[in-house]
């Protein structure tokens, strides 16, 4: 299957090797990845900010550089909540609609049109697992316990799916991480604490590794795993951040 | 001037111990709220509450003038009232006409938002809040903090001390038990003795004309069964068209609320007791306008359950009162913008977008959508947007920028970026370790990528 692998603007200059996971696991199941997809961002951090004018110049060529294409992959929940959401109004009614008919979340698009709910690998650890709130539920890519759902959805199943790996029940398996965009910058105490609180759900019930949807809920969540703080409680091992690609991508090798 | 939500939020968790009890007590309501609503209607109840809200809205005005019309026919005196002034001033002299000193109050959101509490004490008439929690707060002199838990962020033994002061308790006293006790004394004596009571409405019957007060503590009921005037105080949102609606509001309301089946006291008025007097007081203060409003109209068939205040880790960690409105947590974050947008203007932004709320709510206001549509509305937005914006739409200088970007923050100790300026590393986060090489620069030496 033909597919471009869309990289959001913070992923490409600060954890690039999510794209990189991303490429070789899409590779590897099969897919022509195409690189030409470079827009850099779909418009979000300004359109979540209210900025919406200042949003749309990135929207629109987010759209537009989506025209060629058929399938489009994006290793961020948010971001493709961004795009089937908002691409249509905010872009070319017509760019923007095509442009969200055809983006996908990473794990939605290989239990979707690759038809690969479980993907034979292994992964030998106690692992927590982190939808971020706009794959869960801006998109419905999982269980919430506000509509008395369990956990489940492509990336649980992705996850469940692998050899060794055990899923760590969680006080609050889908509560926000804190981070929020723009909220992390402008209510940063508040965002932390949430995070916090989060990270000790995970280390309480001993995961080794926290895997993600989202690189930018990661990037919040390991910078607080990462800071000294009393957060770990004492003896707990080191959390190991992964986004889900990285995670599958090495489960697969 | 009060604190902005940032500042206020940051005073809150400057106790951490505080603020993760804070979080628990609410998530504790929350979970409730989980068992209570798992019933297999549960969906299509909140569609019934969504369509019968917006039924009602869509027939506000026929819908109040047949209730005034019923109301009137069984002896209710109907008032109207333009805005908060107004509310205040018709219960004032309704109040002065029946020479009424003291007045027994019920919980009622709409009093808190017009300030009725020290209008009246200016106008020498003493008001007692009937509610416990209402009780605490007022004793305490501050607004509640939540709209179904007022006193939720006060702790036992904080309450222990209060009633000492004000109720005569022993000194250290905290069972539960006991203040509930001092409390019950102390509250029956105001209910006995008072000349009117005030009462909110949980909602109005438009083909009954009859209003409808639901209550844990029947603190109304002892309120409106005892005193020889009753005045009910209600924002005109509160209108349904019928008892079958009001079987809908009822079974989502207590479960979303606290997760009750439904509340201890649900009472249903019709008509005053013989020999005494029955007001209730319609209260617009901006409501039309906000029904004139296509984006954020579905804000007006918010319930008051506060689930999406339970819910939501903003509210929880941050408490009621660092939203500076009489209604706090989401919902209270996209009406308070339209009461005065500049004085809230952080309100929206006190939010991740995470859409807990949306989902709990029971009447399916898409708050997530408000709070972004309200972000959209605050005027004056940092120049850094617009200057990100044109960064992100040109794909040349974005590679440019961020090489160089890249580059400098890798030569420059860490250190140097971990200041009190910094609000990404100052409460405890660690900046991302930033790559040599971004994945497109990685793609184009690869030969993968044009």
């Amino acid at each position: 299957m033909r597919v471009a692998l869309a990289v959001p603007c913070y992923v490409d200059q600060l954890r690039p090797q999510v794209a990189r996971a991303a490429l070789t696991l899409l590779e590897r199941l099969g897919c022509e990845v195409s690189l030409d997809f470079d827009a850099p961002c779909c418009g979000q951090p300004m359109h979540n900010a209210g900025a919406v004018s200042d949003a749309v110049a990135s929207a629109q060529l987010w759209a537009r550089s989506a025209a060629p294409f058929d399938a489009i992959v994006m290793p961020s929940g948010s971001c493709t909540h961004h795009v089937r959401h908002h691409l249509p109004s905010l872009a070319d009614p017509a760019q923007g609609t095509h442009a969200a008919r055809v983006t996908y979340e990473f794990c939605e698009f290989i239990a979707g049109p690759l038809r690969m709910p479980k993907l034979p690998g292994r992964f030998g650890h106690r692992v927590a697992m982190h939808l971020g709130c706009h794959a869960q539920r801006g998109l419905r890519l999982g269980g919430s316990s506000e509509l008395h759902q369990l956990p489940s959805g492509p990336m649980h199943a992705l996850l469940s799916g692998l050899e060794g790996l055990t899923l760590v029940p969680l006080d609050r398996p889908d509560e926000c991480c804190g981070f929020g965009g723009s909220f992390a910058i402008g209510e940063p105490e508040l965002s932390v604490a949430m995070g916090r609180a989060r990270i000790k759900d995970y280390t309480s019930h001993e995961a080794e590794v926290l895997v993600s949807s989202d690189p930018s809920c990661l990037m919040h969540l390991e910078g607080i795993a990462r800071a000294r703080g009393p957060i770990r409680p004492s003896g707990a091992r080191e959390l190991r951040a992964m986004h889900i690609a990285e995670l599958l991508e090495e489960a697969t090798r | 001037m009060t604190p902005t939500h940032p500042e206020a939020a940051k005073k809150f968790l400057a106790d951490p111990g505080r603020s993760d009890w804070h979080d628990q007590a609410l998530w504790f309501i929350r979970a409730k709220r989980d068992r209570a609503t798992d019933l297999p209607e549960w969906e299509a109840l909140r569609d019934a509450g969504a369509a019968m809200k917006a039924h009602a809205m869509s027939r506000l005005g026929e819908l109040l003038e047949e209730f005034e019309r019923r109301a009137a026919a069984s002896g209710i005196t109907v008032h109207w009232a333009r805005d908060a002034a107004e509310h205040n001033h018709v219960v004032r002299d309704i109040l002065t006409a029946a020479g009424v000193k003291r007045v027994a109050k019920s919980k009622s959101m709409l009093t808190e938002e017009c300030g009725l509490n020290p209008f009246l004490a200016a106008a020498g008439i003493e008001v007692v809040d009937t509610d416990l929690g209402e009780r605490i707060v007022q004793l305490a002199g501050e607004p509640p903090s939540h709209i179904v838990l007022p006193a939720i962020h006060w702790k036992k033994e904080e309450v222990g001390a209060l009633f000492h002061v004000h109720m005569g308790t022993p000194e250290g006293e905290s069972s539960p038990d006991a203040l509930a006790a001092a409390g019950r004394d102390h509250l029956r004596d105001a209910l006995l003795h008072a000349d009117a009571a005030i009462t909110g409405a949980n909602a109005l019957i438009a083909a009954t004309g009859g209003v409808v007060v639901c209550t844990n503590e029947g603190n109304a009921d002892l309120g409106m069964h005892s005193a020889p005037v009753h005045i009910v105080c209600v924002g005109i949102e509160k209108i349904l068209a019928s008892l079958d609606d009001l079987g809908v509001l009822l079974r989502i309301l207590a479960r979303s609320a606290t997760g009750q089946p439904i509340t201890a006291y649900t009472t249903h008025v019709t008509a005053p007791r013989p020999g005494t007097a029955m007001h209730v007081v319609l209260v617009d203060n901006g409501r039309t306008q906000r029904l004139a409003s296509p984006e954020f109209r579905s804000a007006l068939h918010c319930i008051r359950c506060g689930a999406c205040l339970n819910t939501c880790p903003i509210y929880r960690r941050s408490g009621g009162h660092s939203y500076g409105y009489v209604i706090p947590g989401p919902i209270g974050a996209i009406l308070a913008p339209s009461v005065d947008l500049e004085a809230h203007r952080a309100l929206p932004f006190a939010s991740t977008l995470c859409g807990s709320c949306g989902d709990v709510c029971p009447v399916r206001i898409d708050i997530p959508a408000q709070l972004l549509a309200w972000r959209a509305r605050v005027p004056a937005k940092p120049a850094l947007f617009a200057r990100l914006g044109r960064l992100l739409a040109d794909r040349t200088r974005f590679e440019r920028v961020g090489r160089w970007a890249r580059r400098v923050v890798r030569l420059v100790p860490t250190q140097w970026f971990g200041g009190r300026w910094n609000a990404w590393t100052r409460p405890g986060r660690a900046l991302p370790v930033v790559p040599a090489e971004s994945f497109r620069d990685w793609a184009r030496r690869t030969g993968r990528r044009k």
